[in-house]
């Protein structure tokens, strides 16, 4: 195959590739999150026991990586590419390959590896086994066979892939700066690297998330969200307009990811000691434990009323 | 004789696990045969990232058949007894043999465990194995809920003799076990079948497969330190390395790559640090100029360019890796160039240390007055060891440590210089954390001394203090280490440390200890003593408790180190530890063993009398009452002893005291073959009664000898 020319190529490869695997497409979340496992296709779906596939990229944000676009791979925005299969196939780590083979990395000139790296998240309440891939020493993809999420042992058990776009990207592309890297086909009338798209954003956002965002109102907002949540699912199950069984696990799970996301902000801004770190971890987590124990209470977290049970 | 070979074949196995996991397997699997019947003449187990492997030579291939007789009741007992016998035994009646007995008939049971066939026996163990592996994490995968490293994919069980081999019927969780494994994943991915093992690590040869682990590492460093060799460079070992290395590859070639030029001035350390966690790559430094001026990386497989594209991808990555460590370094020195060392650790202030001792910054600030009066004690500068113990935890808060939390106390060092501070202060940064363990070397500079001193003192104090002491096997904040630390550095550097008044220098900076978690002077006069007083007793306590187990190691008995620390000056260690060695050499020799003996004839004599009398015999033996010649040679003995022991014990010289008190031996036992001491008269006999005493006084002088065991 040929090797691609562009960071949009290689994500539409990957995208095809999954795509021809059985995957559901999916779009990104379309809130603020620190890794595509927050995503709820990620998050809520690995719980219960329905069945699922998806894909996709999901644009992460990690306000104390910001380098004001000058390190040549250090992001506070950035993409992840995330496969999540349940229950998690034998084959997994085969396809996980191909999906290698399908960016051009020839599997016969490179050496990969699967280097014991085990997946917690605090925040989430989650954790798994698994790897960080390696290729020519290069970490490029996390793979986790996730045990357990929200505090909820997993069953059947997922298996999550997640690729480091960029870093990826600038590997298979040859590019030792990510500002460099060609977004599009270089040959387009338009050429756009990296650069063209993302370098301003990253000064104004690394500015922004070191000194601009007001600590105070991060703070009222962290706890606005908290609150948020637990009101969502303190309602009852059952929805007196529509009179059907309405457990708004998403809606609360939302404002678990903002939580989240205020957290990271506020860390950036070098606002919370190494005591209230653990702390505020801790709420979320328990936001993210409240949403998780929700999720299965419906349908697709693989809740059966009792009627038809 | 069959062979028997398991392989059980999975997803990559965290290199740190695989060597436990081989001696698991074969313990395990031997263990549960054998306790079923089964013997064997050998066994040996393997591992590559994807495979346990285990072979067993000269398996028996059956169990045994087990014959046991249970005698019952009489045959004429009520038949309560037999419906008894009956059911204990599982048999009826008519499975029952009549014997005749000394009193008559009786029922006799006799039940035979028919042997079992060495297949059914494997199948039964290896499933049991494989479902309660020890693995330090274990997990489950697709739907599944058999639990194992990571996924399990396949089980190779094979029994093979002259006549062939066959596979051993059993399923786990779904997987059958057969005769088939694969190779290599990348070279070789093709499955195989197997006859025995030796066909079997032939064919894994073949297929790019190196079974034993010694071999890979065996491999690797023949392979990289011949690289280095070619180039007029070397290798730097690292068994660890080595070890870890050896379980991440199947097939291990080695490449060698140099470091970019732009590097070559980061310390040494950061560059061996920063490539062996992040990269687990080996060093290789020029031994002319002494730098690290190479590596070397282990890929899993061959190329048919030789490795190019890979070395070239781990140049890349190494040279991203250490454009991070530059970065940290030129931040760290700016950072020292603008604010000085201290200003470098200004946000200590923020770092808590732990929330009942408060931040590391006040951590610090207790460290230092501790260290500045230490400091005359050990032959330091007080105000240098000041002045270092400000600065020693700086690097802390150093980008390179951040990252790097192992090059902690080395970076200070380097800071330190460049910061134009003394060499006593850059040492000390380094040094102070020494000794770590029991081998670990000990500093012996005055300045790291005290800081050293103090920073392990303060930590011992405090926890001590809020009452978080290790407990069995619990030692969180590594507490004992802590204790060693502070006995090595004393005794190695032959220090004469007051040990309690320092220990409550250090106690008197943390927060008054809860009531109840320290022995709040039980027999003491309480209001005499401030807590940091009791908190130092016990931390002293503590210190002689591994005093203990420290010189036990060096050969000295528990009951000579009890002796004496019930002596007086016990605070300080090294004359403890120099009394000890003293006495514990005397008992060795014959005399010494022999004036213990005599001395405890004494003493029981005396405590006896003194019992009895109701009056304390420990002044007024006078010669002019003495009768008998041993009782004035004895005087005579005494008077001498105790004009030769004084010097030498205001000396210190506890061998030279011990050869004298050893002059006493023979007076002493002459005296008790001559003399009775209860004599009739009653003056002879305080008089006698005095004289003990004045041996005990002598013998206790040295040590407590009534400690002494035997």
């Amino acid at each position: 195959m040929a090797a691609p020319r562009s960071f949009q190529e290689i994500i539409l490869r990957l995208m095809t590739y999954w795509a021809s695997k059985g995957c559901a497409v999916l779009q990104p979340y379309d809130m603020e999150v620190g890794a595509g496992t927050f995503h709820p296709a990620t998050t809520l779906r690995s719980l219960g026991n329905r069945p699922w596939a998806a894909a996709y990229v999901q644009p992460s944000r990690r306000p104390t990586d910001g380098r004001y676009g000058e390190n040549p791979n250090r992001l506070q925005h950035y993409y992840q590419y995330q496969v999540l299969i349940k229950p998690s196939p034998p084959d997994l780590q085969a396809l996980y390959l191909g999906s290698l083979e399908a960016i051009g990395i020839d599997l016969n000139l490179h050496d990969i590896r699967f280097v014991e790296d085990d997946w917690e998240s605090p925040t989430l309440g989650a954790w798994g086994l698994g790897w960080e891939v390696w290729c020519d020493g290069m970490e490029v993809s996390q793979f986790t066979y996730f045990q357990q999420v929200g505090g909820h042992d997993c069953h059947p058990v997922s298996g999550e892939l997640t690729y480091g776009l960029e870093r990826l990207a600038m590997y298979v592309l040859g590019i030792d700066h990510v500002m460099d890297m060609p977004f599009n086909d270089p040959d387009s009338p338009i050429p756009l690297k990296y650069g063209d798209v993302f370098r301003q954003t990253e000064e104004e956002y690394s500015r922004h998330n070191f000194d601009a965002a007001t600590t105070e109102m991060l703070l009222r907002h962290f706890e606005d969200a908290e609150a948020e949540c637990e009101k969502i699912l303190s309602f009852p199950a059952d929805d007196p307009n529509t009179g059907k069984r309405i457990v708004m696990a998403h809606p609360a799970y939302d404002q678990c990811i903002k939580a989240s996301h205020l957290f990271n902000l506020l860390d950036a801004r070098g606002v919370i000691s190494v005591t209230e770190r653990q702390a505020y971890i801790g709420r979320v987590r328990a936001l993210a434990k409240k949403c998780a124990d929700a999720f299965v209470q419906t349908e697709a977290g693989g809740y059966v009323a009792e009627a038809q049970a | 004789m069959p062979e028997l070979l398991i392989e059980l074949f999975s997803e990559e196995i965290p290199a740190r696990m695989q060597g436990a996991a081989r001696d698991n397997l074969k313990k395990l699997v031997t263990d549960g045969l054998v306790e079923a019947g089964l013997t064997y003449a050998s066994a040996q187990a393997f591992s590559t990232p994807r495979r346990l492997v285990l072979v067993l030579d000269g398996l028996s291939s059956e169990s045994p058949t087990l014959r046991e007789e249970r005698k019952g009741p009489s045959v004429s007992a009520p038949e309560k007894a037999l419906e008894g016998f009956l059911r204990s035994t599982g048999l009826t009646l008519d499975q029952l043999e009549k014997r005749a007995d000394k009193k008559g008939e009786v029922w006799f049971a006799v039940m035979e465990k028919p042997g079992r066939q060495a297949p059914e026996i494997i199948a039964e163990v290896l499933e049991k194995v494989i479902r309660s592996f020890p693995w330090p994490k274990a997990m489950r995968w697709g739907a599944g809920s058999l639990r194992w490293v990571r996924p399990l994919h396949s089980i190779l069980c094979l029994l093979s003799d002259e006549a062939g081999s066959t596979v051993v019927p059993l399923t786990v969780d779904g997987i059958v076990a057969g005769n088939t494994t694969a190779g290599h994943r990348f070279m070789a991915p093709a499955p195989f079948a197997v006859t025995g093992f030796e066909d079997y690590a032939a064919k894994l040869k073949a297929a790019k497969v190196v079974l034993d682990s010694a071999e890979r590492a065996e491999m690797i460093w023949h392979d990289a330190s011949q690289m280095a060799f070619a180039q007029g460079l070397e290798l730097v070992e690292d068994k660890g390395l080595l070890n870890e290395v050896a379980g991440l590859v199947e097939f291990p070639v080695a490449l060698m790559g140099a470091i970019a030029e732009d590097f070559l001035h980061l310390p040494p350390e950061v560059l061996q640090t920063s490539m062996k966690e992040h990269q687990k790559f080996f060093s290789v430094k020029n031994p002319k100029t002494g730098r690290i001026e190479g590596f070397v990386t282990v890929a899993n497989r061959e190329t048919a360019d030789h490795g190019e594209t890979i070395l070239k991808g781990n140049l890349k990555v190494l040279s991203a890796r250490l454009s991070d460590a530059r970065f940290f370094w030129e931040h760290d020195l700016r950072l020292v160039k603008s604010e000085g060392l201290e200003g470098m650790g200004a946000g200590l202030v923020n770092v808590t240390f732990h929330n009942k001792l408060g931040s590391q910054k006040a951590r610090i600030d207790r460290i230092e007055a501790l260290a500045r009066e230490i400091a005359p004690r050990v032959g330091a500068q007080p105000d240098l060891a000041a002045e270092a113990a400000r600065v020693v935890k700086s690097d802390l808060r150093s980008a390179m440590v951040g990252e790097f939390p192992e090059l902690q106390g080395l970076m200070g060092s380097y800071y330190a210089r460049e910061a134009g501070l003394p060499d006593a202060v850059a040492n000390a940064c380094k040094g102070h954390y020494s000794p770590l363990g029991p081998s670990d070397e000990v500093p012996s500079e005055p300045v790291t001394v005290a800081v050293a001193l103090a920073d392990k003192i303060d930590t011992l104090t405090g926890f001590w203090a809020i009452d978080e002491k290790p407990t069995g096997s619990k030692d969180p904040f590594a507490l004992r280490r802590a204790a060693l630390g502070v006995i090595r550095l004393v005794l190695a550097n032959g220090l004469r440390l007051p040990a309690l008044e320092t220990l409550r220098e250090g106690a008197s900076r943390h927060p008054e200890p809860a009531k109840g978690s320290i022995a709040w002077g039980a027999n003491e006069i309480i209001e005499q003593k401030e807590p940091a007083w009791f908190v130092a007793r016990d931390v002293l306590e503590f210190l002689h408790d591994r005093l203990k187990v420290f010189l036990k190691d060096e050969g000295i008995r528990h009951d000579v180190i009890d002796a004496v620390l019930a002596m007086p000056g016990s605070d300080d260690l090294t004359l403890v530890v120099k009394r000890a060695e003293a006495l514990s050499a005397f008992l060795k020799t014959e005399d010494g063993g022999n004036l213990i003996q005599g001395f405890k004839r004494a003493n029981n004599i005396l405590t006896q009398a003194e019992a009895k009398d109701g009056v304390e015999y420990s002044y007024g033996a006078d010669v002019k009452f003495a009768e008998a010649e041993e009782e004035k040679t004895l005087f005579a003995a005494l008077d001498a002893a105790e004009a030769a022991l004084a010097p030498a014990m205001a000396a210190e010289d506890f061998a030279t005291a011990m050869a004298e008190m050893a002059k006493l031996r023979a007076p002493i036992d002459a005296f008790f073959t001559a003399v009775q001491i209860n004599a009739e008269n009653a003056i002879v006999r305080r008089n006698r009664l005095n004289l003990l005493s004045r041996i005990r006084q002598i013998c206790l002088s040295v040590a407590d000898l009534t400690k002494l065991e035997g």
